[in-house]
């Protein structure tokens, strides 16, 4: 019922930089804004109430990725579907150079060092799927999707970077594309018995695909199925996150007073670890807050792309929407216990320069494409 | 244009779903973290409190150990040592280099501290060396300043300023052993530096001494870096032990016996009181108290004169003459003598086709029980005792407390033997020989007894027969109300100890050279001469007679029991040189200055 043709008194492509701005949604930047903030005090905090370091960079690092924020929001949509593509194939090839001679860090090869900053293609490759899915099921018809054929190349745009990715090895963020992936193809609407399939075959491989894990990720698995089993050896990490989230409380040990964190019982508290780190100081009511206002922000995004007319700045929407929600589920899920530790940050608030980079530009991307709501991209 | 409008629709209905998952999956998220932080929290909180908080027992200062008059036995005594913290130095081997040239340090410390500082971390403060002086200590404070990361840190160590004269007595303290653990829950005994007291009087009142531990609460992160102190709560330091020893006494006795081997107490006779405890040869309590090393320890293991044996409570030796009080005293109570009756000494006595000798080999004619006691006849108690029997004598032997605990503070003290008829059926299977029980009579064969009894055996003859109870610590009000009386006539009593003075004071007296008189104050006791090893008629006729000719070990045991002043006794004695030949000549002379040093030091008496 929401969705109607295309207006076309309506239709502008080419709107003014004022009336750019008109259009820009300001809530949106200041609730993004607002968590930035939250994450610069937490690493305040991280630090044992240091500026210098992590609280410093961070907030840095926020103000140039407001910028780029913004000036992606300021790009005609009409580029992304004309070059989503070509980003999506640079991408790639980056991800191959990775493979080949790429830079170490953390015992995976994950980064580009171009000597001025360290570029991770995996985390722009979840930006650049979701804008070559957006385009192939743009240009597609409803018929194709529901053929097999039809849903064959984007399965194979999708498969190609998780391999790669697997293979660095980085498990977390290929299960983030492979997901990703998956529910674009469920709201375009792919039928739901190919999933169950899918799902089914992937259950009988299960036993098969365990045997190409790496040893640490096997031990990631078992530890998170029994994390009380070993509580000073592999599960030492999510068993001091939850003894941080429980001994908060209510209310919690106020800031800069959270024991765990403070006296080292808490690991990479600055890190993967920065929301039991943030609800052993401000206890469930802070915890509560930050799923709310990222809540608050998921809706405001779904919001964007419905009032979006074209198909592909919709799917963009959606698509880069849910990659957003992945990192913020995957990650407090992971600190709760409530699945394994795979090395997914919190963003906005997590230290960390590559998914502050990311994020921004996927939520000036969705900016873009809500001031272009009305715009008409008819079928190339 | 129906299959466009399819796939929006489609697109739309499907996020729709998404969106609803996703509010469902966030709200999963909130009830867990309700489960976590409301509904376990107590539990977590406990978690959290193991994790950062670090008790830590602080040990009570060891309670002292005085003697009677408020002299040290066993004391504190700061041990400073000298420590290294890693992370403060610029390098390990440099400022062990500087320390060096300070206080001497062997290549093998170094090492030690070295291989120490790779295992811990780095602010853990490693000991370099402990016992420091004050010459040292002084130096390491001076030089502080260019000897970064080397702290000085202080606690208390047991000391012991009397160490070999009252090892017997006071025992020591050591680590804890796993016996210790096993007996005793205090978790102080888990405590690294704890000393727990292994012997003596530090063992038996281990409880009193110890006091009550206090605690250290730290809160501590997850290396073990110690951030801040909590909670300091003080123990209660252990209890002060004031014993009845004194200090000078105890001293004086151990030095009397030289190189000799033996033991030596001297007790009030009234209140029981211990004034002197020694056992010779001794080990020196401090060696114990780090640690004893091996070569120490094995030393005091081979040496055939038992240092490590508490000879007063634990060494049973035959009472030899000494016992002749006893025997007296039954055949007076029995009316076998009374005092006019006299017994003819022919140097020897017949029993069956055997001959029992004398040791005065010509006899010493007709002589009464005091006469008897003075010259310590053998032929007269052979005599006595044939007619007593020998379940009378060990009947009056036991009323004194010979063959029995007397149940002093210590632990390990023997029992002795008072044999009789129906302990030699019941332990031998034989019956009772006349020949063994004028042997006994003499207070040798089967009868042994323990320095300590023979001196409480003192005591209660010279006391006027009242019951006493040995006691090493000091009793400053004695009700004499509270005595009570031994079943015997003070008229046998009177005689023996009339013969006892004759013993000391009549010019041919055993113990006639050890007498003395300060103003008016005279000693009365008895000597005894016990045989180790029988010397047989063929020794006898080659001349080999003298005990020096013998090896150490077959030499007689000398004995001596005494007490004074004569008139109104107030200190009893025994004294027991082992292996070292006669009586008169190496015992008497050790009690004799030994009750002739407790009266010059008792105002009282002057």
């Amino acid at each position: 019922m929401m969705y109607k043709p295309y207006k076309l008194g309506l239709h502008n492509p080419n709107l003014t930089l004022k009336e750019k701005l008109q259009h820009l949604n300001w809530t949106y930047f200041i609730l993004i804004s607002l968590l930035a903030g939250i994450g610069t005090l937490m690493l305040y905090s991280a630090a044992n109430g240091k500026w210098e370091g992590w609280a410093f960079n961070h907030l840095l690092r926020f103000v140039f990725g407001l910028l780029v924020m913004f000036t992606v929001s300021m790009v005609n949509i009409k580029l992304f579907l004309r070059y989503a593509y070509h980003f999506y194939f640079i991408v790639l090839i980056l991800l191959i150079v990775v493979e080949v001679a790429g830079y170490t860090g953390m015992g995976a090869t994950r980064w580009i060092d171009l000597k001025i900053i360290k570029i991770q293609p995996s985390e722009l490759m979840k930006i650049a799927l979701v804008m070559a899915l957006a385009r192939y099921f743009h240009t597609t018809t409803l018929h194709n999707i529901e053929t097999i054929r039809g849903i064959l190349p984007p399965l194979f745009m999708a498969l190609v970077p998780v391999i790669l990715i697997i293979l660095q090895p980085d498990l977390g963020t290929a299960m983030m594309l492979l997901f990703t992936t998956g529910i674009i193809f469920f709201v375009v609407g792919v039928q739901v018995k190919k999933f169950i399939t899918v799902a089914g075959f992937a259950a009988v491989l299960m036993p098969i695909a365990w045997h190409f894990l790496h040893d640490y990720q096997k031990l990631r698995v078992l530890t998170f199925l029994n994390p009380e089993s070993d509580p000073l050896g592999a599960g030492y990490h999510i068993m001091q996150s939850k003894i941080a989230l429980g001994s908060g409380g209510l209310l919690g040990k106020g800031f800069l007073q959270g024991t765990q964190s403070h006296l080292n019982f808490l690991p990479e508290k600055h890190t993967d670890f920065i929301f039991t780190m943030l609800s052993e100081e401000f206890g469930l009511i802070g915890g509560v807050v930050i799923i709310f206002i990222n809540m608050v922000i998921l809706l405001y995004s779904y919001s964007f792309a419905m009032k979006t007319t074209s198909y592909f700045g919709k799917l963009l929407i959606i698509g880069l929407t849910t990659n957003y929600f992945l990192y913020i589920f995957i990650n407090i899920a992971m600190v709760l216990g409530l699945l394994p530790v795979v090395g997914i940050p919190l963003p906005l608030i997590s230290y960390g320069g590559t998914v502050m980079l990311s994020v921004c530009f996927s939520f000036g991307l969705i900016m873009a494409v809500y001031i272009n709501k009305d715009t008409n991209l008819g079928k190339d | 244009m129906n299959r466009d409008s399819d796939k929006g629709k489609i697109l739309i209905s499907r996020t729709l779903i998404w969106i609803a998952v996703q509010i469902v999956l966030l709200l999963l998220i909130i009830v867990r973290l309700y489960y976590l932080q409301i509904y376990q929290a107590d539990r977590y909180t406990t978690m959290a409190d193991d994790n950062r908080i670090s008790m830590r027992l602080l040990i009570p200062p060891r309670g002292e150990i005085f003697d009677r008059n408020g002299k040290i036995l066993a004391g504190n005594r700061q041990n400073f040592q000298v420590m290294i913290v890693a992370e403060q130095t610029n390098s390990v081997d440099e400022t062990l280099k500087r320390l060096q040239k300070i206080i001497p340090l062997n290549q093998e410390e170094q090492q030690c501290v070295k291989e120490e500082v790779q295992q811990y971390r780095r602010f853990v403060p490693i000991k370099i060396k402990d016992r420091l002086n004050w010459d040292e200590m002084s130096r390491i404070s001076l030089a502080m300043v260019d000897l970064p990361g080397i702290i000085i840190s202080d606690n208390l160590s047991r000391y012991y300023p009397y160490g070999q004269q009252t090892a017997h007595l006071l025992g020591y303290v050591a680590s804890v052993s796993e016996q210790d653990l096993k007996r005793d829950n205090d978790p102080l005994l888990e405590v690294p530096e704890f000393k727990i007291g292994k012997d003596g009087l530090e063992k038996q009142f281990e409880q009193k001494l110890r006091g009550v531990s206090g605690h250290l609460k730290l809160e501590v992160n997850a290396v073990g870096r110690v951030m801040q102190e909590i909670e300091k709560v003080d123990g209660v330091p252990g209890e002060k032990l004031q014993l009845s020893i004194d200090a000078r006494l105890q001293k004086k006795a151990y030095e009397l016996y030289g190189d000799d081997s033996g033991a030596a107490v001297l007790v009030n006779v009234d209140t029981g009181e211990i004034l002197a405890f020694v056992s010779t040869p001794s080990y020196d309590s401090n060696d114990f108290v780090n640690g004893v090393s091996h070569k120490i320890y094995n030393n005091l293991l081979s040496n055939e004169r038992s240092p490590l044996l508490n000879k007063v409570i634990a060494g049973q030796y035959a009472p030899g003459s000494t016992f002749k009080m006893i025997v007296a005293l039954a055949a007076l109570e029995e009316g076998i003598i009374n005092k006019d009756t006299k017994i003819y000494c022919s140097g020897r006595m017949q029993l069956g086709n055997h001959f029992f000798h004398c040791w005065k080999h010509h006899g010493h004619g007709a002589l009464n029980v005091v006469e008897a006691l003075q010259h310590s006849c053998d032929i007269f108690f052979y005599e006595v005792a044939q007619k007593l029997g020998i379940d009378k004598i060990a009947s009056m032997a036991r009323r004194f407390g010979l063959g029995q605990l007397t149940n002093l503070e210590l632990a390990g003290e023997k029992r002795g033997l008072i044999p009789d008829k129906e302990w030699k059926r019941r332990v031998r299977g034989e019956n009772w020989q006349i020949g063994e029980t004028l042997i006994a009579g003499i207070g040798q064969s089967y009868v042994m007894t323990t320095p300590i009894q023979l001196a409480m055996m003192t005591a209660k003859i010279a006391n006027g027969g009242y019951e006493v109870t040995p006691t090493f610590l000091k009793i400053n009000h004695f009700d004499p109300q509270k005595k009570k009386k031994i079943s015997i006539k003070s008229e046998y009593l009177n005689l023996v100890k009339e013969g006892m003075c004759a013993v000391v004071n009549r010019p041919n007296g055993t113990a006639y050279l050890a007498h003395f008189d300060i103003n008016g104050q005279k000693m009365c006791g008895k000597t005894g001469t016990t045989q180790v090893k029988r010397i047989t008629m063929k020794e006898r006729q080659k001349g080999i007679v003298s005990q020096d000719d013998l090896p150490w070990k077959y030499r007689n045991h000398a004995l001596f029991v005494g007490y004074a002043p004569a008139d109104y006794p107030k200190y009893a004695v025994a004294v027991l040189v082992e292996h070292g030949g006669g009586g008169s000549s190496k015992a008497a002379p050790i009690g004799s200055k030994l009750l002739q040093e407790a009266l010059i030091l008792d105002k009282e008496v002057q």
